[in-house]
């Protein structure tokens, strides 16, 4: 079974290069943002499964939970950034 | 193997699949509203159909509890966060596009 969360692992890291692209070469901020967002999406995964990898699965649980709540603040703190600029126009 | 780490392994795989649908829609999608609606339902599911696989893997105890909580947590959350920079865009004047209508198509 560890095995198996090895291979997901790896595989999820490889599958993060493609949003990556879109940061980088997003056409507007709303793109590299929703980027962004998925790029934290698929970490929360990763460090889920290195948790069990490890046996410290206690551990890294909470690490996943401050890790959503971060990019869940994260994008709404941009989203309101880009309202405000919008109101101000 | 028990039949519940098969259960799981088939979950898991799921949640690999969906994410993977997700990003290749987040590069390929034309517009910035379509690029949302990638990210904002097929990486969820993906991310819900891997923390459940954890779950069943995990049994009957403290850590699927809180694994539990993180689920539900990323349920409500990451539709909203897409929903607040979707919203953001429309407001800051971002157009969505339109399919070209089939007069113009036969002049062409």
């Amino acid at each position: 079974m560890h095995d198996f969360f090895t291979f997901v692992a790896v595989y999820l890291t490889i599958v993060i290069f493609i949003p990556l692209y879109r940061v980088i070469a997003g056409p507007r901020l709303m793109d590299r943002m929703l980027g962004a967002g998925a790029i934290g999406t698929k970490t929360m995964v990763i460090i889920l499964l290195i948790g069990y990898m490890f046996d410290r699965i206690d551990m890294f649980i909470d690490i996943t939970l401050a890790y959503a709540v971060l990019n869940f603040i994260g994008v709404i703190a941009i989203a309101k950034y880009i309202e405000r600029i919008a109101r101000k126009r | 193997m028990t039949l519940w780490q098969i259960i799981s392994i088939f979950l898991i795989f799921g949640g690999a699949f969906f994410i993977s649908v997700g990003s290749i829609g987040l590069i390929r999608l034309p517009d910035f509203y379509s690029r949302c609606h990638a990210t904002g339902k097929a990486d969820t599911l993906g991310l819900l159909l891997v923390i459940a696989g954890l779950i069943v893997y995990e049994g009957f105890s403290l850590h699927s509890a809180k694994l539990l909580i993180i689920l539900i947590f990323v349920g409500l959350t990451s539709p909203t966060a897409t929903h607040a920079l979707a919203r953001a865009a429309f407001r800051f004047g971002i157009k969505p596009r339109f399919k070209k209508p089939a007069t113009t198509r036969e002049k062409t």
